[in-house]
């Protein structure tokens, strides 16, 4: 299963290598939503709960353009019938797709938050970078998890594009609620009391949930 | 097969509603605080119960669906998820009429339990979107089961995140709406959810049936038609 994983992996990544199509349309995508939400609400810099919703908004927005992407290259040119023909576990291309998607985020991320921090952030990023990469790791695992199960699920339907952020987005709410409470107290000017442990512990529970559920219905998904 | 006892329990409903609605009126004392609008709480709160019972539901007769492969428990989660739906346009409606009459506002984010039955919401409303973009019927049956079953363990998470997220500014909100009842209101209170659970599976059966009768009706049509023109 994991050689499998890891070969469905390499092919995602080449591919992306190759046509450098979701991580440069993602991560601009950031930059533009960085430069709506200054305009939109005509701040400079933004600082505490109002920074930590912005940047969190913006790395959801993103990361629902690589999920209605995930499948693109199988739906198009057909790869789709070859993985499914091969004698895999439909929990190998799980991983594969949600890990594909878990790089693609790493990769956003270390632009748009650095970006984030020059063009919006008042209090600058320094003091706080490991909590927050603590939150943005376990904040990708479950969106990868959540990511991978809702692009399967509007794979095969006709309004695709459509389903994927009616459905993703919604899904995402309690990640959203755990990643901006928890990030927030780390983008104030005066660094506050922070509550961390409870929305990691949160953001857990979240990546749990959804990583089990996903590999338990797979099988049922992209079946023929 | 699916309007067994249904006429019992039409009746049973017809009573229990009846008798819901005198105990509201006649028999449940006024709230001190907010007094006659209180009596929403008797509508609002089981509708929303049984809402989430009903999606809940929904998830488990899927996970029954992709374990047995019966078309049959499918449509049973369809039609559990189609209703609490609907029920769900009540309990926004009622929330935020109670909510407008006893704090002045149609809407209050600081309503733990209010927010989190939004989102639910908007997120079940994604269900006819998917199940009808889907043709292959049999393929159909399934996604739609996978998305009962993703929904439905979301929703006890979505619950308890928004909770979580309250408590930080506000804490112990629930205890004031559903916490210590005095003997009548809770009587009357159990009543009315009873009432409105009948009513759930009343409908659930009815409507059941109803999808059950077409399709027998269009199997036949079907083999009439290759009847005449054999």
């Amino acid at each position: 299963m994991i050689v499998a994983a890891r070969a469905i992996l390499r092919k995602d990544l080449l591919i992306e290598l190759r046509t450098k199509e979701s991580v440069p349309a993602m991560t601009l995508f950031t930059l533009t939503v960085y430069v709506l939400f200054h305009f939109g609400l005509d701040r400079d810099s933004l600082d505490g709960e109002l920074a930590s919703g912005v940047l969190w908004v913006t790395l959801l927005l993103a990361a629902v353009i690589g999920v209605s992407r995930l499948f693109a290259a199988e739906r198009e040119q057909g790869g789709i019938e070859g993985l499914l023909l091969a004698p895999v576990d439909r929990t190998a291309l799980f991983v594969a797709k949600a890990a594909s998607l878990f790089v693609m985020l790493v990769m956003v991320e270390l632009v748009a938050l650095p970006a984030f921090g020059l063009l919006l952030l008042g209090p600058g990023l320094g003091g706080a970078l490991p909590e927050l990469v603590a939150i943005l790791a376990l904040a990708n695992l479950g969106v990868a998890a959540v990511g991978a199960l809702v692009a399967a699920l509007a794979a095969e339907t006709r309004a695709r594009e459509l389903i994927v952020p009616l459905l993703l987005l919604p899904l995402l709410v309690p990640l959203l609620i755990a990643c901006a409470q928890a990030s927030e107290p780390f983008l104030r000017q005066d660094q506050g009391p922070e509550d961390l442990g409870r929305w990691l512990g949160l953001l857990t529970l979240y990546d749990v949930v959804f990583v089990l559920l996903s590999v338990a219905v797979f099988d049922y998904l992209l079946e023929d | 097969m699916y309007s067994k006892g249904l006429k019992p329990l039409a009746v049973a409903t017809v009573a229990s509603l009846a008798a819901a609605m005198a105990l509201v009126f006649f028999y449940a004392p006024l709230d001190a605080d907010q007094g006659f609008v209180q009596k929403i709480f008797y509508v609002h709160v089981p509708l929303a119960i049984v809402a989430l019972g009903g999606f809940v539901a929904g998830g488990v007769m899927a996970v029954r669906h992709l374990r047995s492969g019966d078309p049959s428990w499918d449509v049973r989660s369809y039609v559990a998820i189609h209703l609490s739906i609907i029920l769900g346009v009540g309990v926004l409606a009622t929330g935020s009429i109670w909510a407008k009459a006893s704090w002045g506002h149609w809407w209050l984010w600081d309503e733990p339990v209010l927010v989190s039955f939004l989102v639910v919401f908007l997120l079940y409303c994604v269900y006819y979107p998917l199940r009808f973009s889907i043709e292959d019927p049999e393929r159909q049956a399934r996604y739609s089961s996978v998305f009962a079953i993703t929904a439905g363990a979301f929703v006890p998470l979505n619950f308890a995140a928004v909770r979580l997220a309250q408590e930080f500014t506000h804490p112990r909100v629930l205890d004031q709406t559903g916490g210590s009842l005095p003997g009548e209101m809770r009587l009357t209170f159990l009543v009315s959810l009873l009432a409105m659970a009948l009513l759930f599976v009343t409908l659930w059966k009815l409507e059941l049936t109803a999808k059950h009768a077409a399709m027998q009706l269009k199997k036949l049509r079907r083999r009439l038609d290759a009847r005449v023109a054999a």
